[in-house]
């Protein structure tokens, strides 16, 4: 029985969790109502990954009223994974946020921070788990609505215009892909994503259907924050509170790529690109630049937090890279980097705000001889830094393998090149770090030996030793990523 | 086998636990060098008898299907495997050459641990713990190198050396070791991520196959283009062998203390490099193949244009130390050069001289460093006349000089001499010509050091004794060694015969 609502209840776990933190604005209840939405999120994403795995795709009427008519939520291997992605990153967030944002945020405001966290997490699960476009977008709202209120939450006020800022890019995102699916209702008199597919080949070849693609791929690229349209993302998770950057590093693009490839591949049928070749090129010359511009501009930041923003910006260009191969290796590389990514960034976002709580400060200059005041801090950042690298015996090692094979399956080898030079760049930056962590000796601002608290440190950890696992062995992850390329492109039933 | 490579990393632990208690730190760092080679060793019976053992430690990229639609004017068309593509894993495998190699690394990380002891305390180094822990994170990584049964664990070791040594060059912390340690490492991780990576990975996508395999895993007929493209990606992607342009990194690396240098130089990291030239070229190609492609006389050309120039570069290094990193330069290409010359006896001379130039560099190494602890001095200069005082120390280093030259009695003439026959079969007179000339460059840049040592002393009052007893002990050792295997090069070239599979050849005609 509970087993067939499974779908439903991870979105309404955590639904009904937030009004009742808002109402009752106890900051430890709210905390309390926050994690255990985790930890049933996180289960009920394993129970429905392995349902999945086990009896093939979920559908799911809401209200029980069948798909035309009512909502469908659709589950196969892609979005059972990136739900699991999700799921376990809101909860490591969770955990952390405690002790993190006690020291960032007043105590009024703390309540209303793990509200927005819950509805920021319900919105991000409904966009995976929905199989109506309609219902995309209305969850796509309920989680940038949220997310603005998170990122205006920081300490310092510069916050403010950079949530400004997101929430008009966020709005102008929201309102392409409004456009986008208006242009596919009318054209095809569904919003059902299945019935979509179906019936768009139909119409291959009308104007309205290659601008709705046009529309959904760019407001989608805004809410990714692909490059060139990332300008809303160094600041936002510059001056997000901690708690907050580590949790929307690992989610909320994840969950806006999830869509953009089920979008592009399961969607819109496969002729679309024979009709428009120029795709695939936008979208790898778009990954391959972004990559490396935002490896570049990450290497000139003279402020941690706003550095690995530009390496997320990177790293999203490598998955760009993936969408544009669309092979099935390409998809893979982009499903497992979008695993991996998830778990590096937001440990080494954990870690930075570590730092943060001792120094008060973001400066790469507060990092110097945290190798020895703060050594398990310090470590956490090498290991991140080391897997954004893509050194061996890490998740980014992995990630690259699958996407330099991609590459090089089709014979792009420039492509290949170019992704491993990315990676040096990579190198550039995150030595500069180390290099500032482990041989400069003063630190005016920690001057002795005064490691972060077990209750940020831990989930942080936990994080790096996933890294580190998944890296040596990746045989859930890769296979996993198969299994949801192989779904997403309707190559398996 | 995988013991070999767990051992090193316990001991790591236990050394970083008994930080407290230098004497039984450093008690712990000898046992568990003792053990790891005893552990080696227990290995090489079974490699005698030409069997291979092997084990799979774990599968780490997992295989999958690729599947494609059939018939899509069909309604019912459901999707069809066309390829099953098998995964990867970390696996193990002791073969003749890693067994050298092996054997050699742990060897010589038993004298090597002696020798840091004298030079670490009477150097009066910091962070001592730091320095052993990573020392043998690093041999662990070198012999999971020597032992790696496929391109993907190869590649996993390779780069883990690199990061372990990366603490010890920049030992010293201060702004010219972390410079040096910067260059290092930003060479090493350069050329194995953009040429190395790539390399490895485009042979898995041609191949779907990174296992090492006698006959190499191109198949019957492989693209040359492709193949010549991927030989030139490796030669160069495997930055540790040093081969010209991308051999900056060693003398920049002199900045490190002379133990790290022994292990760069010696033990681990340059080895590490030619081995997999050779494993890469013997395994994964295959000697016959290499053989067909002209790229491969091009690449040797490299190798020689590398003895030559750097052997100058050495002639004019007033620098002890650095005189010495650009003989390795030098003597490294041997190496590769006969690796590249493909045939039977050039493999033979390169695994060989493998080891014998580990011998003598690490002799001259700890002479350098004994030289340092006991007079401060590091031009070749300010080095005249030492040997009155340093007798013991000044014999070894001549015997190194004699073995980096190759001649008798040292176990260097044997590989030299392997790698004179290899050239002759080639019939490539200037290959030949190359390596005499280079071995009579490093007799001039290296002997006259050593005959001047024995000058009458110009400054009388220095206060000048031998160097400490640890140091004396190693020194002994490895000089010994070097005569040693001039008398017993046979189990080295049992041991390289069976890799290329001929049991006709003799060492002497």
């Amino acid at each position: 029985m509970l087993s067939t609502h499974l779908s439903a209840l991870q979105i309404i776990v955590p639904l009904v969790a937030a009004p009742l933190s808002a109402v009752f604005r106890i900051n430890l209840l709210s905390w309390l109502l926050a994690a255990v939405a985790g930890v049933a999120c996180c289960a009920i994403s394993i129970a429905i990954l392995s349902q999945v795995l086990e009896s093939g795709v979920i559908i799911y009427a809401l209200g029980g009223w069948a798909a035309p008519w009512g909502i469908e939520y659709r589950i196969d291997s892609a979005n059972a994974f990136v739900l699991l992605i999700i799921s376990i990153i809101y909860l490591i967030s969770v955990l952390y946020a405690k002790h993190s944002v006690e020291s960032e945020l007043p105590p009024g405001q703390r309540t209303w921070l793990y509200t927005a966290m819950m509805l920021c997490f319900t919105g991000l699960c409904g966009i995976t788990v929905s199989g109506d476009v309609f219902n995309v977008f209305v969850f796509l709202e309920i989680s940038s609505l949220s997310s603005y209120i998170l990122i205006s939450m920081g300490r310092s006020r510069r916050c403010l215009p950079s949530a400004l800022r997101y929430l008009f890019m966020g709005t102008m995102a929201a309102t392409f892909f409004l456009i986008g699916i208006g242009l596919l209702y009318a054209l095809t008199g569904t919003l059902n994503m299945a019935d979509l597919a179906e019936r768009l080949p139909e119409v291959t070849g009308r104007r309205s259907a290659v601008a709705a693609f046009g529309f959904i791929v760019v407001g989608l690229a805004i809410k990714i924050a692909i490059f060139p349209l990332h300008f809303w993302l160094p600041n936002a998770y510059t001056f997000a509170p901690s708690a907050v950057t580590a949790f929307l590093s690992g989610t909320a693009t994840k969950a806006a790529l999830y869509v953009l490839v089920r979008m592009v591949f399961s969607i819109f049928p496969a002729d679309y690109y024979t009709e428009i070749p120029a795709v695939h090129t936008i979208f790898l010359s778009i990954g391959v630049l972004g990559a490396i511009v935002a490896s570049v501009m990450a290497y000139f930041q003279s402020n941690v937090k706003r550095m690995f923003a530009y390496s997320s910006v990177a790293q999203i260009g490598y998955m760009a890279i993936g969408i544009g191969l669309a092979t099935m290796t390409g998809v893979a590389a982009t499903f497992l980097h979008l695993f991996n990514h998830a778990l590096m960034k937001t440990a080494l976002f954990m870690a930075i705000g570590c730092l943060v709580l001792r120094s008060g400060k973001m400066s790469i200059e507060s990092l110097a001889n945290i190798g020895r005041t703060m050594p398990w801090t310090a470590s956490a950042i090498l290991i991140g830094g080391l897997s954004l690298i893509g050194v061996p015996f890490t998740t980014g090692f992995i990630s690259k393998w699958y996407l330099v094979n991609a590459a090089l399956d089709i014979g792009m080898w420039w492509l290949a090149a170019a992704v491993l030079v990315g990676s040096l760049i990579t190198a550039a930056y995150v030595w500069k770090i180390v290099e500032i962590a482990y041989f400069k000796r003063e630190n005016p601002l920690i001057t002795e030996r005064s490691e972060a608290p077990l209750s940020m440190l831990l989930p942080a950890w936990a994080l790096i030793i996933a890294n580190l696992y998944f890296g040596v062995n990746a045989t859930f992850t890769g296979s996993q990523a198969v299994h949801a390329a192989n779904a997403v492109l309707g190559l398996m039933p | 086998m995988l013991f070999c490579i767990v051992v090193p990393l316990l001991g790591a632990v236990g050394i970083r636990l008994l930080d407290k208690s230098p004497n039984i730190r450093e008690t712990a760092t000898i046992v568990t060098a003792v053990i790891t080679f005893l552990l080696v060793v227990s290995l090489y019976p079974a490699v005698q008898d030409g069997e291979m053992p092997s084990l799979v430690v774990l599968d780490v990229i997992p295989g999958y299907e690729r599947t494609q639609i059939e018939n899509l004017s069909d309604d019912e068309a459901l999707p069809v495997p066309v390829e099953t593509v098998s995964g990867i894993s970390i696996a193990l495998e002791a073969e003749p050459l890693g067994m050298l190699f092996a054997l050699m690394a742990s060897f010589l990380w038993i004298v090597t641990s002696i020798y840091s002891i004298g030079y670490m305390r009477g150097h009066h180094e910091q962070n001592q713990t730091r320095f052993y822990v990573f020392f043998a994170i690093a041999i662990s990584s070198a012999l999971g190198v020597a032992l790696a049964a496929n391109g993907f664990t190869l590649f996993l070791f390779y780069e883990a050396l690199t990061l372990s040594t990366f603490p010890l060059v920049s030992h010293a912390g201060d702004e010219k070791a972390k410079k040096g340690a910067r260059i290092y490492l930003f060479m090493l991780l350069g050329t194995s991520v953009s040429f190395l990576l790539l390399a490895l990975i485009w042979t898995w996508s041609i191949t779907k196959s990174l296992d090492f395999a006698v006959d190499g895993i191109f198949g019957d007929n492989p693209d040359p283009t492709v193949t010549s493209i991927l030989l030139v990606l490796y030669v160069f992607g495997i930055g540790k062998a040093a081969l010209m342009p991308f051999h900056r990194w060693l003398p920049t690396a002199m900045v490190a203390p002379t133990p790290v240098s022994a292990l760069l130089h010696a033990v681990a990291v340059v080895k590490a490099g030619v081995f997999s030239i050779l494993k890469i070229v013997i395994y994964l190609f295959g000697i016959d193949l290499v053989a067909q492609l002209p790229i491969h006389q091009i690449l040797a050309y490299v190798a020689a244009y590398t003895i030559i120039a750097t052997a100058l570069i050495a002639l004019r290094k007033d620098n002890l130390k650095a005189r010495l990193a650009y003989s390795t330069v030098s003597q490294l290409s041997y190496i590769v050069l006969g690796t590249l010359t493909a045939n039977a006896w050039g493999i033979i001379g390169g695994g060989m001289h493998m080891l014998m130039h580990a011998f003598g560099k690490i002799t001259l190494f700890f002479s350098a460093g004994a030289i340092l602890v006991a007079t401060h001095k590091t031009e070749i200069s300010q080095m005249t006349g030492i040997g009155r005082k340093m007798p013991i120390t000044m014999t070894t280093f001549f015997i190194g000089c004699v073995a980096i030259v190759g001649a008798p009695p040292t176990g260097a003439m044997w590989s030299k001499w392997a790698l004179l026959v290899a050239t002759a079969n080639a019939q490539d007179m200037i290959l030949l010509a190359t390596l005499l000339i280079g071995s009579i460059l490093s007799a001039a840049y290296f002997l006259p050091i050593a005959i001047r040592a024995f000058y009458p002393l110009q400054n009388e009052s220095a206060e000048i004794t031998e160097a400490p007893l640890p140091i004396i002990i190693a020194l002994v050792i490895s000089a010994s060694g070097c005569i040693i295997l001039f008398f017993f090069p046979n189990f080295a070239f049992d041991l390289m015969t069976k890799l290329v599979g001929t049991s006709t050849l003799k060492l002497l005609p």
